[in-house]
């Protein structure tokens, strides 16, 4: 589908000019769309309309917008983009163009340019040598780049509800524990499996709870199945499941007994000593130190991971960036090709995920708190849903589901 | 109205015109004199001239001049590059004699008072062959008046002047074929009383005629038309202007209405 938009002015309702136009718009086999109608008040003063003409393709468009052209539609003349060159490192120039999280386009030399990275909050860059462009983000500035100014030559592409009927989309209405479970569980292992099917990516955001709740066993299952392709987390998950690989416990509770442990709140505090001591947790994989848990089948199975800190960490252990201008950007360089995000029990490492991604995304945010999840959810993305849960049921009710058809897939 | 000096058939802009059948300069003389006389004596009507520049045949159309109302004046645009001549000698004659005169912008053509007729509160304006329809939004803000454009959509009737012919505040002559059905809309609901022209009237340029006050000047021919308007009240004028349907014009080109 080929459009273009015109604008007519003049007496065109008494004329009878503007019924002419769209029925010769229909005959010639285009469609139609009136964005805007303003009608004169008075006999002598004119109306204005702006309606947006598209056809199946570009030359049929041409002919179409040929023949009302004679009729007084012109298409409305699109601004190229200001651009402006930084004008020192690390800050935009005042006024730039700040992006949304929507797909854009730029109109420039004549042509719309996709942005690249669509990502929220963030400027417009321009390459004029490959003429490309992308967000940027305010600490990347270089002085000497071409930023996007103000509002002019952009086009926000805003998302469209699929015309299926889908449970998803459904679902993120609103944010309730009143929901039914079930369906939308294997709705988002349907997600998933689809998503892989297509070549595209899963994103995990995980919070520690995964792992105090027991939950651990089934992400593990997943990473091994291939559901897993990204993790993003922070400290605690990380040194919780370690705590677990290594001594059973989490948190100082015992995972089987479902008891504390003699001296137990030690035991994460003695974890993440032990991989500072090895030199982090890839070495201890090879060493053989650690053998199982999250982390471990990250390692195995070639799972992206970034293990960003905050300020309560403890040790931190040796993976977690510190620097969080530095975490951000190497979120940034693993959110190519995700198409589901899941969001799990966390809501500082959700929000900072979710600050980053595409509307495209779908985005999933499981959280036993109402407020976390509609936090998340709230992201005004017809791809966000949210549920109200315990961490743990929904893990073992998400694996039950992708399981199932992973065992159809071997079967077969 | 302009003498025919410099007349003659000197190219092809529309579909009467063929430059192997010549007008007679004499005869040219001779009707336009005939015209002249009757409408400065017979109608009583005070006629102006400008003088006629060689080089520039089709000046003596002088209704493409551009459209009057009022001391202002807005110029002519010329579609064709033959008649465009015309325009600087037309827009001295009204400075000189104190007409505000307004120009279009340089990429619109609009062919004066041939494609723009007032009837009551209206201005009716032709559009496609020689005129441009986003004139009209121009025209209409300059003059404060509702513009209703019509679509031209037979060659032959190239100008709104050739096939709609306003004689009073309620009634115009039209030939119907000469518009598309939006047109033949447009017209009998803005028209309180249109009278359809036939087509052998029509080809005989009967809608191209002078109309002041109760006074209707055309082109001789016209049986069925001569008629009507004598049935409406009208005092029928007929000449024979020949030489110049040659050129696809009659009595209404001929003159302008300056006041």
């Amino acid at each position: 589908m080929q459009s273009e938009m015109v604008e007519l002015k003049g007496h065109i309702i008494d004329s009878l000019t503007l019924p002419k136009i769209l029925d010769e718009v229909m005959n010639l086999g285009g469609g139609f769309e009136i964005l805007e109608m303003k009608v004169g008040q008075r006999r002598q003063d004119p109306s204005h309309a702006r309606i947006k003409i598209s056809a199946p393709s570009r030359p049929e468009l041409e002919v179409i917008l040929a023949r009302i052209k004679q009729q007084g539609a012109l298409p409305v003349v699109e601004k190229e983009a200001v651009l402006t060159m930084a004008d020192r490192d690390g800050a935009f120039p005042e006024g730039f163009y700040c992006t949304t999280h929507l797909q854009t386009f730029i109109h420039y030399q004549g042509q719309w340019i996709e942005v690249e990275n669509p990502e929220m909050d963030c400027g417009v860059v321009i390459d004029s040598e490959t003429r490309k462009a992308s967000t940027l983000p305010m600490h990347r500035v270089k002085k000497g780049q071409f930023i996007v100014m103000g509002y002019q030559g952009v086009r926000v592409i805003p998302q469209e509800r699929s015309p299926d009927r889908n449970v998803f989309e459904f679902m993120a209405s609103s944010v309730s524990s009143e929901k039914p479970k079930g369906v939308l569980i294997r709705e988002i292992a349907n997600q998933i499996r689809e998503a892989k099917r297509r070549g595209g990516k899963v994103l995990w955001v995980a919070g520690p709870a995964l792992v105090h709740t027991g939950a651990g066993e089934h992400l593990v299952r997943m990473i091994q199945a291939g559901f897993v392709d990204v993790l993003f987390a922070g400290n605690a998950l990380a040194a919780h499941d370690i705590e677990q690989a290594l001594f059973g416990t989490s948190l100082g509770v015992s995972l089987e007994m479902g008891m504390p442990a003699v001296e137990g709140h030690e035991h994460h505090v003695r974890a993440i000593n032990l991989i500072r001591r090895m030199g982090g947790i890839r070495k201890a994989v090879q060493q053989g130190i650690l053998n199982s848990g999250i982390m471990y089948q990250c390692v195995r199975h070639h799972v992206d991971f970034v293990l960003a800190g905050s300020v309560r960490d403890d040790g931190p252990l040796p993976d977690v960036i510190t620097d969080m201008v530095m975490a951000q950007d190497e979120m940034r360089k693993r959110i190519a090709g995700v198409e589901v995000c899941l969001m799990i029990a966390t809501a500082l490492h959700s929000i900072a995920t979710g600050n980053l991604l595409p509307a495209r995304v779908k985005t999933i945010c499981i959280d036993i708190n109402p407020a976390v999840v509609t936090k998340l959810a709230d992201r005004g993305s017809f791809q966000a849903i949210g549920l109200v849960t315990d961490v743990e049921p929904f893990l073992r009710a998400l694996w039950n589901c992708l399981k199932q058809s992973d065992d159809l897939t071997s079967a077969a | 109205m302009c003498p025919p000096d410099y007349y003659g058939i000197k190219y092809e802009i529309n579909p009467w015109m063929n430059m192997r059948y010549q007008a007679d300069p004499k005869l040219a003389k001779e009707q336009w004199e005939k015209l002249y006389d009757l409408l400065k004596n017979k109608v009583a009507v005070n006629v102006e001239l400008i003088k006629p520049v060689e080089g520039l045949p089709d000046m003596i159309f002088t209704a493409n001049a551009g459209l009057a109302f009022e001391r202002r004046f807005i110029l002519a645009s010329f579609r064709h590059t033959q008649r465009q001549g015309e325009s600087p000698h037309f827009r001295m004659w009204f400075e000189k004699r104190g007409y505000q005169v307004h120009i279009l912008p340089q990429d619109l053509f609009f062919e004066g008072a041939g494609d723009g007729l007032f009837l009551g509160e209206n201005l009716f304006a032709g559009y496609r062959i020689r005129s441009d329809i986003r004139a009209h939004g121009i025209i209409s803000e300059f003059l404060e008046k509702r513009v209703l454009s019509l679509e031209l959509v037979d060659d032959r009737f190239y100008h709104l002047d050739t096939c709609f012919c306003p004689l009073d505040h309620e009634r115009a002559l039209y030939y119907p074929l000469a518009f598309d059905e939006y047109g033949r809309q447009v017209i009998e609901q803005f028209v309180p009383n249109p009278l359809p022209v036939s087509d052998a009237d029509a080809l005989r340029f009967g809608c191209n005629a002078v109309v002041i006050q109760k006074h209707v000047v055309l082109h001789q021919g016209c049986e069925e038309l001569k008629a009507l308007l004598r049935d409406e009240g009208f005092t029928v004028h007929e000449l024979d202007l020949s030489e110049f349907l040659k050129a696809g014009g009659s009595a209404k080109c001929l003159t302008l209405r300056i006041e």
